[in-house]
Protein backbone atom coordinates (compact mmCIF):
# COMPACT_ATOMS: atom_id res chain seq x y z
CA UNK A 1 0.00 0.00 0.00
CA UNK A 2 1.12 3.39 -0.88
CA UNK A 3 -0.28 6.82 0.62
CA UNK A 4 -2.72 7.10 -2.08
CA UNK A 5 -4.75 3.58 -1.10
CA UNK A 6 -4.24 5.28 2.61
CA UNK A 7 -5.98 8.03 1.12
CA UNK A 8 -8.54 6.17 -0.56
CA UNK A 9 -9.42 4.23 2.84
CA UNK A 10 -10.08 7.60 4.90
CA UNK A 11 -11.87 8.87 1.53
CA UNK A 12 -14.08 5.65 1.46
CA UNK A 13 -14.57 5.41 5.38
CA UNK A 14 -16.24 9.28 5.21
CA UNK A 15 -18.57 7.97 2.61
CA UNK A 16 -19.94 4.78 4.81
CA UNK A 17 -19.71 6.91 7.81
CA UNK A 18 -21.77 9.60 6.22
CA UNK A 19 -23.95 7.36 4.89
CA UNK A 20 -24.59 5.18 8.09
CA UNK A 21 -24.44 8.48 10.39
CA UNK A 22 -27.98 8.43 11.23
CA UNK A 23 -28.01 4.10 12.01
CA UNK A 24 -24.46 5.12 14.83
CA UNK A 25 -26.60 7.73 16.17
CA UNK A 26 -29.71 5.67 16.15
CA UNK A 27 -27.48 3.49 18.24
CA UNK A 28 -25.78 6.05 20.36
CA UNK A 29 -29.78 7.25 21.61
CA UNK A 30 -29.65 3.79 22.97
CA UNK A 31 -27.64 4.01 25.34
CA UNK A 32 -25.32 7.22 24.91
CA UNK A 33 -26.12 10.52 24.21
CA UNK A 34 -27.16 9.90 20.36
CA UNK A 35 -24.39 11.87 18.61
CA UNK A 36 -21.76 9.32 17.38
CA UNK A 37 -22.82 9.27 13.83
CA UNK A 38 -22.60 12.98 13.34
CA UNK A 39 -19.95 13.60 15.01
CA UNK A 40 -17.89 11.21 13.31
CA UNK A 41 -19.42 11.85 9.85
CA UNK A 42 -18.10 15.64 10.76
CA UNK A 43 -14.68 14.15 12.30
CA UNK A 44 -14.53 11.89 8.98
CA UNK A 45 -14.84 14.39 6.71
CA UNK A 46 -12.56 16.87 8.03
CA UNK A 47 -9.92 14.38 7.92
CA UNK A 48 -10.61 14.04 3.88
CA UNK A 49 -10.23 17.90 3.87
CA UNK A 50 -7.18 16.97 5.40
CA UNK A 51 -5.50 14.81 3.55
CA UNK A 52 -2.08 15.83 2.35
CA UNK A 53 -1.39 16.19 -1.54
CA UNK A 54 1.99 14.84 -2.99
CA UNK A 55 3.99 11.94 -2.57
CA UNK A 56 4.35 11.77 1.05
CA UNK A 57 4.79 8.60 3.25
CA UNK A 58 1.69 6.61 4.17
CA UNK A 59 2.15 7.22 8.11
CA UNK A 60 1.45 10.85 7.33
CA UNK A 61 -1.62 10.05 5.38
CA UNK A 62 -2.82 8.84 8.77
CA UNK A 63 -1.36 11.07 10.99
CA UNK A 64 -3.18 14.18 9.41
CA UNK A 65 -6.41 12.65 9.04
CA UNK A 66 -6.31 11.79 12.80
CA UNK A 67 -5.30 15.23 14.05
CA UNK A 68 -8.16 16.67 12.03
CA UNK A 69 -10.43 14.11 13.68
CA UNK A 70 -9.23 14.83 17.06
CA UNK A 71 -9.88 18.78 15.93
CA UNK A 72 -13.00 18.25 14.55
CA UNK A 73 -15.27 15.08 15.87
CA UNK A 74 -16.41 17.13 19.25
CA UNK A 75 -17.59 13.97 21.45
CA UNK A 76 -15.25 10.87 22.36
CA UNK A 77 -15.46 9.53 19.50
CA UNK A 78 -12.97 12.03 18.37
CA UNK A 79 -9.89 11.69 20.40
CA UNK A 80 -9.99 7.96 20.37
CA UNK A 81 -10.37 7.89 16.46
CA UNK A 82 -7.80 10.22 16.28
CA UNK A 83 -5.80 8.75 18.35
CA UNK A 84 -5.92 5.21 16.93
CA UNK A 85 -4.94 6.79 13.19
CA UNK A 86 -2.10 8.56 14.42
CA UNK A 87 -0.69 6.29 16.91
CA UNK A 88 -0.87 3.55 13.58
CA UNK A 89 0.49 6.83 11.15
CA UNK A 90 3.50 6.85 13.83
CA UNK A 91 3.75 3.11 13.46
CA UNK A 92 4.00 3.24 9.89
CA UNK A 93 7.23 5.35 10.32
CA UNK A 94 8.70 7.17 7.09
CA UNK A 95 8.20 4.35 4.92
CA UNK A 96 7.54 4.79 1.56
CA UNK A 97 5.29 1.63 0.99
CA UNK A 98 3.05 -0.82 3.68
CA UNK A 99 3.47 -4.35 3.70
CA UNK A 100 1.39 -6.91 5.35
CA UNK A 101 3.68 -6.63 8.26
CA UNK A 102 4.06 -3.43 8.38
CA UNK A 103 0.04 -2.78 8.32
CA UNK A 104 -0.61 -5.27 11.14
CA UNK A 105 1.70 -3.20 13.15
CA UNK A 106 0.17 -0.28 12.98
CA UNK A 107 -3.23 -2.13 13.44
CA UNK A 108 -1.89 -3.11 16.91
CA UNK A 109 -0.77 0.26 17.78
CA UNK A 110 -3.87 1.51 17.07
CA UNK A 111 -5.68 -0.67 19.32
CA UNK A 112 -2.71 -0.02 22.07
CA UNK A 113 -3.62 3.99 21.68
CA UNK A 114 -6.79 3.20 21.86
CA UNK A 115 -7.05 1.04 25.41
CA UNK A 116 -4.71 3.85 26.50
CA UNK A 117 -6.51 6.66 26.69
CA UNK A 118 -9.62 5.13 27.12
CA UNK A 119 -9.03 2.43 29.77
CA UNK A 120 -11.19 0.35 28.14
CA UNK A 121 -10.38 -3.30 28.31
CA UNK A 122 -12.33 -6.02 26.27
CA UNK A 123 -15.58 -6.87 27.21
CA UNK A 124 -16.61 -3.14 28.27
CA UNK A 125 -18.47 -2.73 25.79
CA UNK A 126 -16.43 -0.29 23.45
CA UNK A 127 -14.92 -0.29 20.16
CA UNK A 128 -12.15 -2.23 21.78
CA UNK A 129 -14.24 -4.98 21.46
CA UNK A 130 -13.94 -4.42 17.63
CA UNK A 131 -10.79 -3.31 17.07
CA UNK A 132 -9.09 -5.77 19.58
CA UNK A 133 -10.17 -8.95 17.57
CA UNK A 134 -9.61 -7.18 14.61
CA UNK A 135 -5.93 -6.92 14.95
CA UNK A 136 -6.09 -10.72 16.50
CA UNK A 137 -7.35 -11.73 13.52
CA UNK A 138 -4.84 -9.74 11.33
CA UNK A 139 -2.17 -11.73 13.04
CA UNK A 140 -3.24 -15.17 13.10
CA UNK A 141 -3.86 -14.26 9.34
CA UNK A 142 -0.76 -12.94 8.65
CA UNK A 143 0.87 -15.92 10.26
CA UNK A 144 -1.40 -18.48 8.24
CA UNK A 145 0.54 -16.71 5.17
CA UNK A 146 -1.99 -14.09 3.81
CA UNK A 147 -1.34 -11.39 1.97
CA UNK A 148 -2.61 -8.05 3.02
CA UNK A 149 -5.55 -7.71 1.65
CA UNK A 150 -6.66 -11.46 3.00
CA UNK A 151 -4.98 -10.07 6.42
CA UNK A 152 -7.63 -7.16 6.34
CA UNK A 153 -10.17 -9.23 5.23
CA UNK A 154 -10.48 -11.23 8.15
CA UNK A 155 -9.63 -7.95 10.50
CA UNK A 156 -12.65 -6.43 9.26
CA UNK A 157 -14.88 -9.41 9.59
CA UNK A 158 -13.78 -10.25 12.72
CA UNK A 159 -14.08 -6.41 13.80
CA UNK A 160 -18.32 -7.27 12.41
CA UNK A 161 -18.09 -10.18 14.96
CA UNK A 162 -16.56 -8.24 17.52
CA UNK A 163 -19.22 -5.48 17.50
CA UNK A 164 -22.22 -8.09 17.74
CA UNK A 165 -21.02 -9.69 20.28
CA UNK A 166 -21.01 -6.57 22.49
CA UNK A 167 -25.20 -6.81 22.17
CA UNK A 168 -25.09 -8.93 25.58
CA UNK A 169 -22.55 -6.87 27.80
CA UNK A 170 -22.76 -4.76 30.27
CA UNK A 171 -21.13 -1.36 29.12
CA UNK A 172 -18.45 -0.44 31.65
CA UNK A 173 -17.45 3.04 30.24
CA UNK A 174 -18.97 6.11 29.06
CA UNK A 175 -22.33 7.28 29.11
CA UNK A 176 -23.54 3.62 28.87
CA UNK A 177 -22.04 2.53 31.95
CA UNK A 178 -24.37 4.65 33.92
CA UNK A 179 -27.15 2.73 32.44
CA UNK A 180 -26.13 -0.26 34.24
CA UNK A 181 -28.18 -3.82 33.55
CA UNK A 182 -30.13 -1.28 31.03
CA UNK A 183 -27.30 -1.30 28.62
CA UNK A 184 -27.37 -5.25 27.73
CA UNK A 185 -29.58 -5.89 24.53
CA UNK A 186 -27.52 -2.93 22.64
CA UNK A 187 -24.47 -3.10 19.85
CA UNK A 188 -22.45 -0.52 21.25
CA UNK A 189 -22.39 2.66 18.49
CA UNK A 190 -18.01 2.37 18.80
CA UNK A 191 -17.67 -1.09 18.17
CA UNK A 192 -20.11 -0.76 15.12
CA UNK A 193 -18.09 2.64 13.40
CA UNK A 194 -14.94 0.23 14.02
CA UNK A 195 -16.33 -2.25 11.97
CA UNK A 196 -17.82 -0.24 9.51
CA UNK A 197 -14.12 1.85 9.02
CA UNK A 198 -12.40 -2.06 9.34
CA UNK A 199 -14.74 -2.49 6.55
CA UNK A 200 -14.34 0.58 3.93
CA UNK A 201 -10.72 -0.70 4.35
CA UNK A 202 -11.41 -4.26 3.51
CA UNK A 203 -12.79 -2.90 0.78
CA UNK A 204 -9.99 -0.58 -0.64
CA UNK A 205 -7.65 -3.35 -0.32
CA UNK A 206 -9.81 -5.64 -1.96
CA UNK A 207 -9.95 -3.89 -5.25
CA UNK A 208 -6.19 -4.21 -6.11
CA UNK B 1 1.53 31.14 39.17
CA UNK B 2 0.43 27.97 38.21
CA UNK B 3 -2.15 28.18 35.88
CA UNK B 4 -5.82 25.98 36.09
CA UNK B 5 -7.91 25.01 32.62
CA UNK B 6 -11.70 24.27 33.20
CA UNK B 7 -12.99 21.06 30.28
CA UNK B 8 -16.34 20.91 30.03
CA UNK B 9 -19.55 19.53 27.28
CA UNK B 10 -20.76 23.19 28.28
CA UNK B 11 -19.60 26.51 27.44
CA UNK B 12 -22.05 27.79 30.18
CA UNK B 13 -20.93 25.11 32.97
CA UNK B 14 -17.35 25.88 32.08
CA UNK B 15 -17.37 29.63 32.29
CA UNK B 16 -19.45 28.96 35.84
CA UNK B 17 -17.25 26.68 37.50
CA UNK B 18 -14.40 29.23 36.79
CA UNK B 19 -16.29 32.08 37.90
CA UNK B 20 -15.82 30.10 41.35
CA UNK B 21 -12.87 29.06 41.39
CA UNK B 22 -11.45 32.56 40.65
CA UNK B 23 -13.86 34.04 43.63
CA UNK B 24 -12.45 30.92 45.88
CA UNK B 25 -8.95 31.84 44.66
CA UNK B 26 -9.18 35.35 45.89
CA UNK B 27 -9.04 36.53 42.41
CA UNK B 28 -5.57 35.61 41.70
CA UNK B 29 -5.69 32.65 40.24
CA UNK B 30 -5.45 32.32 36.61
CA UNK B 31 -8.33 30.06 35.64
CA UNK B 32 -9.32 29.72 32.22
CA UNK B 33 -12.61 28.03 30.72
CA UNK B 34 -12.88 25.38 27.77
CA UNK B 35 -16.34 24.66 27.22
CA UNK B 36 -18.53 23.37 24.16
CA UNK B 37 -17.62 22.64 21.00
CA UNK B 38 -16.02 25.24 18.40
CA UNK B 39 -19.00 26.30 16.95
CA UNK B 40 -20.80 26.68 20.97
CA UNK B 41 -23.05 23.65 21.25
CA UNK B 42 -22.33 21.02 23.36
CA UNK B 43 -19.22 19.06 22.63
CA UNK B 44 -15.80 19.13 23.39
CA UNK B 45 -12.59 20.88 21.11
CA UNK B 46 -9.53 20.49 21.32
CA UNK B 47 -8.35 23.96 19.94
CA UNK B 48 -10.28 25.31 22.68
CA UNK B 49 -8.93 23.39 25.20
CA UNK B 50 -5.11 24.00 23.85
CA UNK B 51 -6.01 27.85 23.69
CA UNK B 52 -7.09 28.10 27.21
CA UNK B 53 -3.51 25.78 28.19
CA UNK B 54 -1.86 28.84 26.00
CA UNK B 55 -4.04 31.47 28.02
CA UNK B 56 -3.49 30.13 31.34
CA UNK B 57 0.45 29.28 31.42
CA UNK B 58 2.55 31.76 33.01
CA UNK B 59 5.30 29.27 33.12
CA UNK B 60 4.44 27.10 36.34
CA UNK B 61 2.86 24.63 34.68
CA UNK B 62 -0.92 24.40 34.33
CA UNK B 63 -3.91 22.09 35.49
CA UNK B 64 -6.32 20.48 33.86
CA UNK B 65 -10.03 19.76 35.22
CA UNK B 66 -12.31 17.94 32.95
CA UNK B 67 -16.21 17.54 33.05
CA UNK B 68 -16.73 13.94 31.76
CA UNK B 69 -16.42 11.40 28.82
CA UNK B 70 -14.62 13.59 25.71
CA UNK B 71 -13.51 15.98 28.10
CA UNK B 72 -11.20 13.81 30.20
CA UNK B 73 -10.10 12.06 26.74
CA UNK B 74 -9.59 15.62 24.62
CA UNK B 75 -7.51 16.19 28.15
CA UNK B 76 -5.37 13.34 27.93
CA UNK B 77 -4.96 13.68 23.90
CA UNK B 78 -3.85 17.37 24.98
CA UNK B 79 -1.08 16.77 27.58
CA UNK B 80 0.08 13.35 24.77
CA UNK B 81 -0.02 15.82 21.74
CA UNK B 82 2.20 18.68 23.93
CA UNK B 83 4.84 16.35 24.97
CA UNK B 84 5.37 18.77 28.31
CA UNK B 85 5.97 17.65 31.69
CA UNK B 86 4.23 20.56 33.14
CA UNK B 87 0.67 19.74 32.29
CA UNK B 88 -1.68 17.72 34.51
CA UNK B 89 -4.81 16.44 34.23
CA UNK B 90 -6.27 16.23 38.16
CA UNK B 91 -8.90 13.13 38.77
CA UNK B 92 -11.24 15.14 40.97
CA UNK B 93 -14.63 16.06 40.81
CA UNK B 94 -15.04 19.49 38.25
CA UNK B 95 -16.37 22.23 41.13
CA UNK B 96 -14.67 20.86 43.89
CA UNK B 97 -11.27 20.44 42.23
CA UNK B 98 -11.83 23.91 40.66
CA UNK B 99 -12.18 25.38 43.82
CA UNK B 100 -9.61 23.19 45.91
CA UNK B 101 -6.69 24.41 42.60
CA UNK B 102 -7.58 27.46 42.79
CA UNK B 103 -7.39 28.29 46.47
CA UNK B 104 -4.23 26.88 46.28
CA UNK B 105 -2.93 27.79 43.15
CA UNK B 106 -3.51 31.53 44.84
CA UNK B 107 -0.90 31.01 47.75
CA UNK B 108 1.82 30.71 45.17
CA UNK B 109 2.22 26.75 45.44
CA UNK B 110 3.47 24.67 43.10
CA UNK B 111 2.53 22.86 40.17
CA UNK B 112 2.33 19.29 41.66
CA UNK B 113 1.03 20.93 45.24
CA UNK B 114 -1.76 22.21 43.35
CA UNK B 115 -2.40 18.87 41.18
CA UNK B 116 -2.31 17.48 44.70
CA UNK B 117 -5.15 20.01 46.21
CA UNK B 118 -7.44 19.56 43.17
CA UNK B 119 -7.23 15.88 43.98
CA UNK B 120 -7.75 15.84 47.39
CA UNK B 121 -11.21 17.38 46.68
CA UNK B 122 -12.56 13.57 46.15
CA UNK B 123 -11.98 13.76 50.26
CA UNK B 124 -14.84 16.38 51.04
CA UNK B 125 -17.64 14.28 51.49
CA UNK B 126 -21.32 15.91 51.46
CA UNK B 127 -23.52 13.33 53.66
CA UNK B 128 -21.20 12.16 56.03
Amino acid sequence: MRSADLADWIRHAAELVTADAGRLSRLDADIGDGDHGHNLDRGFRAAVGALPGGDVPPGKVLIAAGRAIVSKTGGASGPLYGTALRRAGKALGDAGEVDAAALGAALRAALDGVRELGKAERGDKTMVDALGPAADAYDAALADGSDLAGCVRAAAEAAAKGAEETVPMQARKGRASYLGARSVGHLDPGAASTALILGALADVTGEG
Amino acid sequence: MVGIVIISHSRTLADGVAEVARAMGVGQAVVEPAGGDSEGGLGTSIDLAEAAVAAADGGDGVVLLADLGSSVLTARTLIEDAERDDLLLADAPLVEGAVAAASMAATGADLATVHAAAESAFEHRKTR
